[in-house]
Order: structure tokens, then sequence, then C-alpha cells
């Protein structure tokens, strides 16, 4: 009699930009959905929850820290059929290994009386554009926050977005209130002897509490956009992006982020699996300031300071060379 | 002119008493709140305006706060 060999059929395309994840139990895998900015129509949410009632063994789903929802427990035999069901209620699977990643975001400026900015806007953008572009050596992370309490945490990201407006007062409308003065965190408006507010731009970290408060509207946003970080990363050997550029438009976070990883790419040749960050440290950060400056002379800094190490206290930071 | 004391609540608390005694009175309608120092000065009148009411000035007096404010249309 001769032994019949079982052989299981999935379509190889589903797994190539990753997404999918082994787990510890045999033929388990998590599947990692995709959730730019982690916000989503209920129908989709609803179509979610049916195919995790469908295929995740144990019932559950995990919420992961960058705003997916992980299937948990799923046999990998089902790969086609989740990935097929998932797609009737437009959700598509995310990504893993050495690529831009799905991007975060807060709430944005909607509805958050803080938000300056349109964070969900610019994660949909990048989304759509840069997800699963292939970095060659390591993960490469993007986040937005809509203003300078940044929730997200966009400076441990390798490109981090923060909302920013920088506030120019028209002195014939003000009426001498005070509230902005009052109104500042960062004590970046004082009033004068003139009774009017005076703007000390050094202070100020472009939270545009000023122009919310203000009740003529004397306050107003000259220049929005987002404060950029770079380099920055979490895990074993932390860094802290550093300010590599100030009210960036909207509109050009894409071809910034594009840019970015061109130098990345072309930086970290034959260095393997080594973060963007990491390589700032070794290459400096003038090269990449100059590079950037060529597209963006608007926005990029005079100069920066290297990404910040993190000291841990645990183990010792090694970069491979 | 209507006065609303807020010292001694906590935001979001004094921001939605705020709320409950501008439906008491009309639109165009003047309205003194006593409000503390820190946040609640801080949070309070922003949150007003974004409700559609017209900040008019703001004093501070012992160490305290009092804003006027006019009663937006509904």
């Amino acid at each position: 009699m001769s032994e019949e060999k079982k052989s299981t059929a999935i379509d190889l395309k589903n797994l190539k930009a990753g997404g999918f994840i082994k787990e510890r139990g045999k033929d388990l895998f998590t599947v990692r959905l995709r959730v730019p900015g982690g916000r989503m129509p209920v129908g989709r949410l609803q179509k979610i929850a049916e195919v995790a009632g469908k295929y995740c063994k144990e019932g559950m789903v995990h919420l992961s820290v960058r705003q997916s929802v992980e299937l948990i427990n799923v046999d990998f035999k089902h790969f086609d059929a989740v990935v097929a069901e998932l797609g009737e209620g437009d959700q598509k699977v995310a990504s893993c290994g050495a690529r831009i990643r799905v991007p975060t975001a807060c709430g944005g400026c909607e509805y958050n009386p803080n938000g300056l900015v349109d964070t969900q806007k610019s994660a949909l953008e990048v989304d759509k554009k840069l997800f699963g572009t292939p970095t060659g050596h390591h993960k490469f992370k993007v986040g937005f926050a809509g203003c300078p309490f940044d929730c997200p945490k966009s400076a441990t990201n390798d490109v981090g977005f923060q909302g920013a407006i920088w506030p120019e007062l028209d002195k014939d409308i003000c009426i001498n209130c005070g509230l902005c003065a009052k109104s500042c965190s960062d004590g970046a408006i004082a009033m004068g002897d003139d009774r009017l507010p005076n703007f000390d731009s050094g202070r100020c970290t472009w939270c545009g509490d000023c122009v919310k408060v203000c009740p003529t509207e004397a306050w107003r946003a000259a220049r929005r956009g987002y404060t950029v970080r770079i380099g920055g990363k979490w895990g074993r050997n932390p860094l802290v992006g550093t300010l590599f550029a100030t009210f960036l438009p909207e509109e050009q976070v894409t071809d910034f982020i594009a840019a970015v990883l061109d130098w990345y790419v072309a930086k970290a040749e034959g260095r393997g699996r080594v973060r963007l960050g990491d390589i700032i440290i070794q290459v400096g950060t003038e090269s990449l300031l100059e590079h950037l400056r060529d597209k963006f002379p608007a926005a990029v800094v005079a100069s920066t300071i290297p990404p910040q190490i993190i000291n841990t206290q645990v183990g010792q930071r090694s970069i491979p060379e | 002119m209507k006065t609303i004391d807020l010292r001694g609540i906590s935001c979001p608390t004094n921001f939605v008493k705020a709320k409950l005694a501008l439906e008491m009175i009309d639109a165009g309608e003047t309205v003194l709140f006593i409000l503390d120092d820190g946040e609640a000065v801080k949070n309070v009148p922003r949150s007003l305006k974004a409700e559609g009411h017209k900040l008019l000035g703001l004093q501070e007096v012992d160490g305290h706060y009092e804003l006027t404010l006019e009663k937006g249309e509904e």
C-alpha cells in the first residue's frame, strides 16, 4: 500500500509582504491586519470580528501597540480563506520584516480639540503610497502626532511627524485680554507694559493654544505643518529621533519619507540589519540634512544633533559594523 | 450680569457646569465666570470659544480669574 502524502495549497503571493507571523504552536500564525492610523469604519470592524470568530482558534484577537488588530492562533491552512474573506470587507493584511510599516496616527484634528493637522489623512496617504516598500536593511516606521502632546510618541519612529503651527499676532485687533499668555504652557507669551502680548519664538513648541483661545482671532496660524524628527526606534537599544525639519507642509510628507528612505537605502548598503538611527549616528547628520535640503529647502533645519541614545541600564549597546 | 463661580471644580466638570449655566440665558447676554488659576483658566475659555461663544475679556482678581463671555447663537 502506497503512502499518500497530503499537500496544502497556499497562494504564496499573500505572504510576500509579510503580516503572517509564526506562533509557538504547530501550524499556528498571527495575521496582522493593516489599519493605518488605527481608524476604521464600524462595518470593517464587524467583518474582522466575523473572520476572527471563524478562524481564531481560541476566539481571541490582539490589539497591537501599533494600532493593528491581530488575528491570533490562525492555522496556516486557512491563509487564503482569511485573506479572501477579509477582502470582502475591504480589510488588508499588514506587513513585517524590512519594509515600510503601516503608519500610526492619533485621532487628528477633526474631533480632537488639540489636533493641528490632519494626521489621519497623512497616515492614509503614506499607507497608500509607501506601505510595504522594501528597505533592504531593516524595518522602517512612520508615525503622526497632531500636536506637541504627541500621544503617538512620534520621535520613537524612524520618521516621526508632529503637528505644528507658527502663531502670528495682529496687534490691531488684540483686545489685551491676556488669555493667550495665560494659556501658553511654554512661557512663550508674556503681556508687556503696553498690554500687548510679546512672543518669544525660541520658547514656543508650536501647539497653537494661543490661536485656539484668542477671542478675536488676533493670533493666527502663519505657518502650519509638521515638526519632523528622524532616527528614532525602540527595542533593545532605543534611540529618540532628532529634529530635521520644521513646518513641513502636509502635502510633502510622502515625498519627504521617500527621500529619507533613499538616503537610508544607499548609506546602509552592505551593512545588513541596521536601523536608520544607527546609520545616522555613524554617517553623521550633515549628510542626511544636505540630501533633504535639496528637495525641501524651506523646511529642513540648518543643523541638528544625532539621534539620542537612551541608556536602558541593561546590557551593552552595540551596532553591527 | 450673571456671575457663575466655578472655583474649586475640576476639569471637565467646570466646563460642563458652564455649559449648563449658559443654557439658562439667552444668546447675546453676557455672563461672568470665576475660574481657578492653572488648568481651569487654561482650558475652560478655549472650550467655551469652541462651542461658539464670544470671549470678551479676562481679568486676574486676587489669585483667580474672571472671564466675561457673550452667549453665542444656538
